[in-house]
């Protein structure tokens, strides 16, 4: 049971930090922007697909094509941003959700469209097999995308801390007026943010294609996991992310083995509620 | 004010219009409609795009002319309502109960289907037809396996395939041949079910008959289906170290339980599975990972062997979709013909007229894509009782029927060779 224990930690972390990655540009929206972007797990999806087609029509290793969809998903957050959810920043709430709500159904179906409902698994590639080291069996893709996870996130805490463009985020977070005031031109902000959201949801999901299965509808389960996430870690917070991702992945993993797999989910949304009934600002928020 | 009376007046001509037109069509059916509610888009739009190419083949055989023995194949419409024809509107479910339940009843209001089938997903299948019992329309169901769907006493409900009570006894008793056969013993069992109407009902199948026939169950796991990770369900089954697996999922969770066996190493001596094993988006994408896993079918391409109406029928099937036909396309493929044959007897679109005809159905095997020895339904239950499951295994990544041992294409690999070594 001991090895067990041990497995079981490791699973949750490994895909604990996975869901962290997926979080952080959905927390880094939604901070800045104070707008939910129902496209997240759509934009994870894209992806996903981006890293799977560069494989397979050029036959680019997804380890090689992270740049790429990094780029590629940066630039796609800023069309998005610049051409549908800027136009509604002003008007009221609702209409900036059902904003990006439409935008979720409107990519999952017209890709659905393009590249058919089938799901779709990446033919072994350089990051694969299993690692045995002291009784843990350890995947090589889940360690790969777990290292990244946590590279990713160091790379956005120096910058969002030690640039100028960074503290400005930060600074727009913190109290969007004064920010204003100061100087900082938020709709440019807002688009850098928007564009670094998605660059970095892409990147998660260029590793999450080298061991997950594909397809148009994939981001819906990751896409209310980090929901949970980046309420839990609080709202615009990265490193709270960064713990809740882990927290959330424990959880399932130790619930679903000690108690019963049926509850997994129940027992990650019940430590959510708990943690904001007593704090609803999320661990780490503001 | 003008304006308004001559909108009551032109809605009042259009509706009468309407009524008209409608009554006429009454007297003289050129065309039947037949609702289909299956999941287009969502999580599973693959499955049901899938028993939508077996639907839509089969309209086309009931009113075409073709040399099959399929009923109404080598007439053109159904000849008993002057050759009228089939007409299937479809309506998305999305895979969600509420869905099959409200589309269901826009299509009896408004697009007036006589009949309907559907719905694959037993959730949803149970739901909407509820609301053909509230609104008396015949429901043909070909294609949703849980049992309680026609435990329930529904006068307007029938079930052609055979239910997971049926399907999951199926299991014990190839165990029970495959000890009397190769001398191997089977002692110990792991359940592992998705958390949903259809896996926890055969979750539960399983369990009655483990018991019953002996089986000892050493772990038994339900799950929900849309998971993420499955790790600790797999860390589960490898400290449980069953001899046999029986496993009941739809494809998301298939695909990732197959990832995580492998990567894992869990090694029992056979895995004996349901459903999502066997959708045709589960091969493309695990690959050879698939192979050796068994799967209980109604249907594989290598019947044709012992039954040569099956290889006629994928002949067609693969012209116009250029792939083989699966279990799903196959199931679903049914349930047309048994509507249009019982409309032909009844020689009228009336719900009543037809509820008695598909009662008196009667449909030799022969005329049957499955191994089965033909159609007759229940009288209490409506379910067919001449339905029955076989085996299937997947060898070299296509399904290959391998029990009972009559209808076998080819022997069985038992036991499941060690995920180490493979290719």
């Amino acid at each position: 049971m001991p090895d067990q224990l041990m497995q079981q930690l490791a699973d949750g972390l490994l895909i604990g930090l996975v869901y962290s990655l997926v979080a952080i540009g959905l927390t880094l929206i939604w901070g800045v922007m104070n707008i939910v972007n129902f496209a997240h797990g759509d934009f994870l999806m894209l992806g996903m697909f981006g890293s799977f087609w560069l494989f397979t029509l050029f036959g680019i290793d997804p380890i090689f094509s992270i740049p790429i969809c990094f780029v590629g998903m940066f630039i796609f957050g800023l069309l998005i941003y610049r051409f549908i959810v800027r136009k509604v920043m002003k008007g009221p709430i609702l209409a900036q959700m059902v904003v990006t709500f439409g935008v979720s159904i409107f990519i999952s179906n017209l890709a659905v469209y393009f590249w058919t409902p089938d799901f779709r698994l990446l033919p072994p590639t350089i990051l694969q097999g299993t690692w045995h080291i002291g009784g843990l069996d350890l995947s090589i893709p889940k360690v790969a995308a777990s290292i990244g996870s946590v590279i990713a996130s160091a790379c956005v805490l120096v910058f969002l801390k030690k640039t100028s463009a960074g503290k400005a985020i930060l600074a727009t977070e913190m109290d969007r007026d004064a920010a204003l005031l100061m100087g900082i031109n938020t709709d440019r902000i807002n688009a850098l943010s928007f564009g670094l959201g998605s660059a970095l949801v892409g990147v998660a999901g260029a590793f999450l294609s080298t061991y997950y299965y594909i397809y148009p509808q994939v981001g819906g389960l990751f896409g209310t996991i980090a929901f949970c996430v980046v309420a839990l870690g609080g709202f615009g917070s990265v490193e709270g992310a960064m713990i809740a991702g882990i927290l959330v992945g424990l959880a399932q993993t130790l619930g679903g083995f000690f108690f019963d797999p049926s509850y997994k989910y129940a027992i990650v949304f019940s430590i959510y509620l708990i943690t904001i009934w007593i704090r609803p600002k999320g661990l780490l928020g503001w | 004010m003008a304006s308004r009376n001559w909108i009551r007046v032109l809605s009042a001509t259009m509706s009468l219009l309407l009524i008209l037109v409608c009554s006429v069509a009454a007297q003289t059916p050129q065309v039947i409609k037949i609702g289909a509610v299956y999941p287009l888009s969502g999580n599973i739009a693959s499955t049901g795009l899938d028993n939508q190419t077996g639907v839509e083949l089969a309209v086309e055989i009931i009113n075409g002319k073709y040399d099959l023995d399929l009923p109404l194949a080598r007439t053109m419409g159904l000849p008993n309502l002057g050759g009228a024809k089939i007409q299937i509107v479809y309506a998305d479910t999305k895979g969600d109960p509420r869905n099959g339940m409200s589309e269901t009843e826009r299509l009896i209001t408004s697009e007036h289907v006589v009949a309907m089938i559907g719905a694959y997903q037993s959730a949803v299948t149970k739901t909407a037809s509820q609301e053909t019992e509230r609104l008396k329309i015949p429901f043909v169901c070909s294609d949703a396996s849980s049992p309680t769907l026609t435990e329930r006493g529904f006068k307007y409900f029938y079930r052609v395939s055979p239910h997971d009570d049926i399907m999951a006894k199926d299991p014990f008793l190839f165990l029970k041949d495959l000890e009397k056969k190769t001398g191997q013993k089977v002692q110990t069992v792991a359940l592992l079910n998705e958390n949903t109407e259809f896996g926890s009902q055969a979750g539960k199948a399983y369990r009655k008959y483990a018991e019953q026939m002996g089986y000892k169950v050493v772990a038994d796991i339900s799950y929900p289906s849309s998971a993420t990770d499955v790790s600790s369900e797999v860390s589960k089954l490898i400290v449980a170290k069953p001899d046999v697996l029986l496993h009941a999922s739809y494809i998301t969770d298939a695909i990732l339980f197959t990832k995580t066996f492998k990567e894992k190493g869990f090694q029992p001596k056979g895995i004996i599975t349901m459903a999502g094993y066997i959708e045709p988006g589960y091969l493309p994408a695990v690959k050879a990972d698939g192979n050796y896993i068994f799967v209980r079918s109604t249907f594989a391409t290598d019947l044709a062997k012992s039954k040569p109406l099956v290889g006629k029928v994928n002949e067609l099937y693969k012209k116009k979709y250029g792939h083989d036909m699966s279990e799903n396309a196959a199931r679903s493929f049914m349930a047309p013909f048994i509507l249009a044959d019982a409309i032909n007897r009844a020689k009228s679109t009336n719900p009543d007229a037809i509820l008695k005809a598909l009662n008196e159905t009667n449909i030799p095997g022969n005329q049957l894509i499955n191994p089965w020895q033909g159609i007759k339904f229940d009288p209490k239950t409506h379910q067919n009782i001449y339905a029955k499951g076989t085996l299937v295994q997947i060898l070299d990544q296509k399904y290959v029927t391998v029990w009972p041992f009559e209808y076998a294409s080819k022997p069985f690999v038992w036991p499941f060779p060690a995920w180490q070594g493979r290719k």
